[in-house]
């Protein structure tokens, strides 16, 4: 499983799964914007680069997922999928992501802003877990 | 988590006892079945963790609408000490004056009624809605910055508002204390192509009818002057401007005060001290996102008046009543142990109620308190209410800001289909359109608490008195 939507009276919540570090960011970006439309149907037309710097890895997690939902506001950027990623031990994280144009689908729901409610990310036995939840 | 004794002050007003790291009590108003549904998910904890900060007056307040938020409840609302206080982006919420605005017209249910599908489609045309949808002005730089710094002032000069909607928005739509060089520059690019555009989620536009008026006088000083009378509502917000003004400074405060996020019961709680630079920073980023806010919804009722006049002629006309903010941080006034003082109010997710007399309202409605407006889900009753003289006592001049989430998204889309919500909304006579079929389910009336019940209990308690009930015939859903 990648991820799941857990119950939350006003906003979206989920978790994300991913057997290293990558993959659990990479996850959690997908579980972000298949609140707004299923992303295995989304062409990928476009190619993004992203590079973000924090002091941890809860703010690089937030900072990745706001990221994001700028390219969302300004460039109207949907992801399909996360072609490479790299997360550092330093909080660093680089990104090319594929995607297209948000206006070639019929998208609901909207997502204004990441929380640090309940974020968490911790390792289980089969690798990473995070927790998000976003502002809908 | 912990479960907190919750003792009956009296009819509708309930309270939780200062204990531990609580610096007041919390206090909740709420019908027992509200209190019943309030209870069913985080939002008292919430509001316990909010009764920590520092410099919180009085109590930590829940409205009757209240439900689980971020950080703070929504519907939750705090007053802190001026000098010994804090000021909290997560206390005020990401959309910064997200709000609604209410405006009469002349015509009635009859004559609307043959028209409404065309004027629905007007309007949908005219004003962009839903994810992506870029606004129809090019602003420059200079004129971005006048936004921000200026609000309403600005639609103003550029012929977007008349003399009389600024009078009749809070604040008369222009923060003071606005500072366009705190907001940061991905902030403003977020929102430079957003201005005059509806958003999605929960915001809308509705074409309503009265359906009940409760006190005439009243009614008629805002501008309702009979059953049946058509008025249009709009909620929406500060757009991704202000949602990243919000992320911006929770990332600062965070940083810079480590050792206050230690010692928080939720990350998203983090304030600034009241005096610091940061707080200084914030209310001026934050004041110039609700400037933005006012602007939005003022742009939004430009295209409009323009959509009615192309359906029903260039007489028509749309009044404003008044523009209220949902959620924002500004200093106000209040008698605390006899002594009037000022506070960083926050409300998350309510409304101010100013009772008659209160120097910040205008001329018009001196006598009357401020209209407040209380949106229902999609196809159920809004609310006209007034505000009150008892508000300023017991709620710091709030009430509820709408019905206020009973259920995920995710559980709604599990129990109603869009589809079927429109079927439903057609059976009752509602027009809708939507940006996105798809999100309709999750905006189902079913996914609210019942409007009546807080109009209800706003009104029995004294906070907000209710003056009309409002029914859909068309909505825009973005």
């Amino acid at each position: 499983m990648q991820y799941k939507y857990i119950s939350h009276t006003a906003d979206v919540k989920f978790k994300a799964f991913g057997r290293n570090i990558d993959a659990v960011f990479s996850n959690s970006a997908l579980a972000m914007f298949n609140i707004l439309g299923p992303t295995n149907k989304v062409k990928s037309t476009k190619t993004k680069k992203i590079k973000v710097k924090t002091k941890s890895y809860d703010q690089l997690l937030y900072d990745f997922l706001q990221e994001l939902l700028f390219l969302l506001d300004t460039e109207h950027f949907f992801l399909h999928k996360v072609k490479q990623i790299k997360v550092t031990d330093d909080f660093e994280l680089t990104a090319t992501l594929e995607g297209d144009n948000c206006n070639n689908y019929e998208l609901k729901s909207d997502i204004k802003a990441v929380t640090y409610s309940d974020m968490e990310i911790k390792k289980t036995k089969k690798g990473y877990e995070a927790t998000v939840v976003v502002d809908t | 988590m912990k479960d907190w004794k919750i003792k009956k002050v009296r009819e509708n007003v309930y309270k939780i006892d200062k204990e531990g790291d609580m610096n007041v009590p919390v206090k909740i108003f709420a019908s027992e079945k509200i209190l019943n549904k309030i209870k069913q998910d985080d939002s008292i904890q919430q509001a316990v963790n909010l009764s920590t900060l520092p410099g919180i007056q009085k109590a930590s307040l829940m409205m009757p609408d209240a439900h689980q938020g971020y950080g703070a409840p929504v519907g939750g609302v705090a007053a802190f000490d001026i000098e010994k206080g804090c000021i909290s982006p997560g206390v005020t919420g990401f959309d910064i004056n997200c709000g609604v605005r209410l405006l009469t017209t002349k015509l009635t249910k009859e004559e609307v009624e043959s028209k409404i599908k065309e004027l629905i489609n007007q309007l949908f045309e005219d004003i962009p809605c839903g994810i992506g949808k870029e606004s129809n002005l090019r602003l420059s730089d200079e004129d971005y910055k006048e936004v921000l710094n200026t609000g309403v002032d600005w639609a103003l000069e550029n012929k977007y508002a008349t003399k009389e909607d600024v009078e009749l928005c809070e604040e008369k739509g222009h923060m003071k204390t606005a500072d366009f060089s705190k907001v940061s520059p991905k902030a403003k690019k977020r929102g430079r192509k957003q201005l005059g555009t509806l958003g999605a989620g929960n915001h809308f536009i509705e074409l309503q009818y009265v359906e009940e008026i409760y006190d005439k006088e009243i009614a008629e000083t805002f501008g309702i002057t009979k059953e049946n009378q058509i008025v249009v509502m709009v909620h929406s917000g500060s757009r991704g401007l202000g949602h990243q003004v919000c992320s911006d400074y929770l990332r600062r405060m965070e940083d810079e005060f480590p050792e206050i996020v230690k010692k928080l019961p939720d990350k998203d709680l983090i304030y600034a001290p009241t005096g610091s630079q940061l707080a200084k920073d914030y209310l001026g980023a934050m004041s110039a996102a609700a400037n933005y806010g006012w602007c939005n919804r003022q742009i939004i009722t430009h295209y409009m008046r323009e959509s009615f006049k192309k359906v029903f002629g260039s007489k028509i006309n749309l009044n404003l009543v008044y523009d209220v903010a949902h959620n924002i941080v500004k200093i106000e006034e209040y008698k605390i142990n006899g002594k009037v003082k000022k506070v960083y109010i926050h409300r998350k997710g309510a409304t101010r109620s100013f009772g008659p007399g209160h120097k910040e309202l205008p001329k018009k409605y001196k006598k009357t308190g401020q209209p407040i407006l209380l949106p229902g889900s999609m196809g159920t009753s809004s609310y006209l209410l007034a505000g009150t003289d008892k508000a300023m006592d017991e709620t710091f001049s709030s009430t509820a800001h709408g019905a206020g989430r009973l259920m995920s998204r995710h559980e709604a889309n599990k129990r109603f289909t869009s589809e079927g919500t429109i079927k439903e909304l057609e059976k009752n006579k509602i027009y809708i359109k939507a940006a996105s079929s798809r999100g309709i389910s999750e905006e189902s009336p079913g996914v609210y608490k019942n409007i009546e019940d807080v109009a209800e209990v706003s009104d029995k308690i004294g906070i907000g008195k209710k003056i009309c009930k409002l029914k859909p015939l068309g909505v825009i859903k973005g």
